[in-house]
């Protein structure tokens, strides 16, 4: 196949623009564990109200220092509703729907997660500013899904 | 008539008619939608109307509108680059199937039964009949592909050396990408929604369901993408009197979106649970090939018309820009189309972007980016088209040609304030598909207010541009003065391929495809399947 010389030269700089894309993803991906939530976890939705971890929502310190929060998003809040946290260590998160799907999403930071019923989303952010976020729902949950928030707390690390 | 006999174009005419009539329809939901989110205090604005007309602005625009044009300019270009259709019972048939299931699903959004967006992600449960009308849709749709490809096989008995001509060439690849993409959803639609929408079984499972609805949700940008190439590729460069750069090169890229188009389904799914980290990572490589044949195509597109400048006698390194001819409705428009492109495909990448993408997702980013991508380089390149086609097929002048040149510049414009708006507002963490962007008066959300009366702004001048669309379309039907029909006539390429080869194995190119497919998906969905897992309930908050 004839091609002409300066689409030569184009191709080859699109096929390396990608390789030095991939190159980026793939490096940060192996180098700095940078993985997007991909925990593979069952549980069933029509019991998380009643029985097991999630009943018990809240904030805990474990036992190295690291810390767990156990959340629900259900039609249309949170719980728990304000999140308190220390700045400056692991917070993980574990968190799961009794109804329909949900999102995730803390405005200022990268935790973005899918709440699916029957599945644990979890993943670990550590949270770097004290202050105020905003926590919001961004899958369509139904026709409040625009008012379902909460707020997380980042405290000065003691 | 002045003694010039129209071919028959009927089969064309019906399908153009429906999918200007779903953007008609979709472009008004649309305005008020832009002005919801804005808290504009518009009467009868609430809640169950604005997700009501999400649903049916994504299912109109995205599935109606892109799909009745697509397969109208299918029939067009098979009959002009190959001589004839076959099977035209076929094709009349699955026209009226298809607007059949289109009816009747538009009738299951407006009744308020099914608002679950375009996405329709389970446990959200639309009634019956906005799934079964969704499936009607997509049968009808195999028809054409049904016929195009009967066609094309016919025709290549009679020509087994000719090489594929470029046009159709593009147009059957789209096909092959369709048949790809829905059989996913075909998966997704029959084996679950459609059963559990009518009680025969009581639970789906949420994240098999969005697996096979991402295996079709990706090739299906690249289906209403493909016809726009053939544009592109085929009918601008002649149009502008250049030629096209590489014939070769652009088969290449036409089979490319065959291989690499659908095992790449996970990108939307990044933050899903339920899938191991290592697939999505897989999906990110195959992702980023596909940007290999869009970008081979920006330089071929882009050397076509510089071909036409040169033609014209400019020397200089950017004045053959000048020499295009912008105040024609046909070039602007996709002239437009294409710079807008360039900039949503950039944005693209970035999406695409494994870790990156935890930044973007569901916010309003993601629809700042479509709107570029088809909303934009896909549907103002359709609009356009419709300018050029409508001498050729109806064998009429446009009426109110100074509302056709306004038109696409409307657009743009429009679009680069909605757009533009709206990558910035979401990134500073605004979500996608809001009625309202105040969060209880939060803080954060403050800071998003005048934005999104930007985007609002933004939205009626794209409302406007819709109107001027609309009224020249309707003009030129109506009342436009009968003339004979200008030619048809394709892109000649700077250099002829001169004989049928690789790149016109549709088959074999076709069975590498599935299985790259099989490769992407068969652990993942094997290991969903298999595990132990929890089905969801229906919903129906709405
Ligand atoms: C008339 C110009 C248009 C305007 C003003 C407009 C505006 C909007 C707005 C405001 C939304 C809802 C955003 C949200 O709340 O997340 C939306 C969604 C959408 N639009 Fe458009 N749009 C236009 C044209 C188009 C076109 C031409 C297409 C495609 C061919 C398109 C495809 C979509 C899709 C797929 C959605 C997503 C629906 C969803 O999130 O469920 N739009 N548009
Ligand atoms: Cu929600
Ligand atoms: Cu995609």
């Amino acid at each position: 196949m004839k091609v002409d010389l300066y689409e030569r030269i184009w191709i080859w700089a699109a096929a390396l623009m990608i390789i030095a894309f991939l190159a980026a993803v793939i490096f940060s991906a192996g180098s700095h564990a940078v993985h997007p939530p991909s925990r593979i976890e069952t549980v069933d939705p029509t019991k998380v109200l009643t029985e097991g971890e999630f009943t018990q929502a809240g904030v805990t310190t474990r036992e190295d220092g690291s810390v767990l929060v156990t959340g629900l998003a259900r039609m249309f809040v949170f719980t728990p509703g304000v999140m308190r946290v220390p700045a400056g260590v692991p917070v993980t998160f574990r968190l799961t729907s009794p109804d329909v799907i949900h999102g995730f999403q803390i405005v200022g930071t990268n935790a973005n997660a899918m709440v699916i019923p029957g599945y644990v989303s979890q993943f670990t952010v550590t949270f770097d500013r004290p202050g105020e976020y905003l926590v919001l729902c961004n899958e369509y949950c139904g026709l409040s899904h625009h008012l379902m928030q909460a707020k997380l707390i980042v405290e000065e690390a003691p | 008539m002045s003694g010039v006999e129209l071919p028959d174009r009927r089969l064309e005419v019906q399908h153009f008619a429906v999918a200007i009539a779903a953007f008609g329809l979709g472009a008004a939901m649309a305005v008020m939608q832009a002005l919801s989110r804005a808290d504009i205090p518009l009467p009868m604005r609430s809640e169950k109307l604005y997700y009501l007309s999400v649903t049916a602005h994504g299912v109109l625009m995205a599935l109606v509108f892109t799909t009745f044009f697509i397969m109208g300019l299918g029939y067009f270009v098979a009959r002009e680059t190959l001589g004839k259709l076959e099977w035209k019972g076929l094709a009349t048939g699955s026209f009226w199937l298809a607007l059949f299931g289109t009816l009747m699903t538009t009738v299951a959004i407006l009744s308020g039964t099914s608002t679950v967006l375009y996405t329709f992600y389970p446990p959200l449960q639309a009634h019956w009949s906005f799934y079964v009308g969704a499936t009607l849709l997509v049968v009808g749709s195999w028809g054409f592909c049904a016929v195009l490809i009967r066609t094309y096989v016919m025709w290549r008995k009679d020509h087994p050396e000719t090489p594929t001509p470029l046009a159709f060439h593009g147009m059957l690849v789209s096909v092959i990408v369709w048949i790809l993409a829905t059989s996913g959803l075909a998966v997704e639609v029959l084996t679950m929604l459609v059963p559990w929408s009518l009680g025969l079984i009581k639970t789906v499972d949420p994240v098999i369901a969005r697996t096979w609805f991402w295996w079709f949700g990706h090739p299906l940008t690249y289906f209403w993408l493909i016809p726009a190439y053939v544009v592109w590729y085929t009918i601008v460069p002649r149009h502008v009197e250049g030629k096209l750069f590489s014939d070769q090169l652009a088969r290449v890229v036409f089979i490319m979106f065959i291989l690499f188009s659908t095992p790449v389904g996970f990108h939307h799914q990044f933050t899903d649970p339920g899938i191991d980290a290592s697939w999505k990572l897989v999906h990110t490589i195959t992702t980023y090939m596909i940007l290999f044949p869009s970008l081979v195509t920006a330089f071929t597109v882009i050397a076509s018309l510089e071909v036409a400048g040169r033609l014209k006698g400019k020397k200089g390194l950017f004045d053959w820009i000048g020499a295009l001819p912008w105040k024609d409705p046909f070039f602007a428009s996709v002239g437009l189309a294409m710079l807008t492109f360039a900039v949503g495909g950039f944005g693209g990448a970035i999406n695409a972007a494994y870790a990156m993408n935890a930044m973007v997702h569901n916010t309003a980013w993601i629809m700042g980016h479509f709107h570029l991508t088809v909303g934009t380089a896909v549907a103002l390149t359709f609009m356009g088209l419709c300018y050029w086609l409508m001498p050729r097929v109806l064998g009429r002048e446009l009426k109110f040609p100074k509302l056709a040149i306004w038109q696409p510049y409307l657009w743009f414009v429009g679009m680069t304030i909605f757009g533009g708006i709206n990558h910035v507002v979401g990134l500073m963490g605004m979500p996608r598909r809001v009625y309202s962007g105040k969060f209880l008066d939060s803080e954060v959300a403050k800071g998003w207010e005048g934005m999104t009366l930007i985007s609002a702004y933004g939205g009626v001048i794209l409302f406007i541009s819709s109107l001027c669309f609309l009224a020249v379309i309707l003009g030129t039907w109506l009342w436009g003065k009968e003339i004979a029909p200008p030619e048809v006539a394709f892109s000649e390429p700077l250099e002829a391929t001169g004989k049928a080869g690789l790149w016109d194995r549709f088959g074999f190119w076709t069975v590498v495809a599935v299985v790259l497919i099989i490769a992407a998906y068969a652990v993942p969905l094997y290991d969903l399947y298999t595990m132990p897992r929890f089905e969801s309930l229906p919903f129906k908050p709405f």
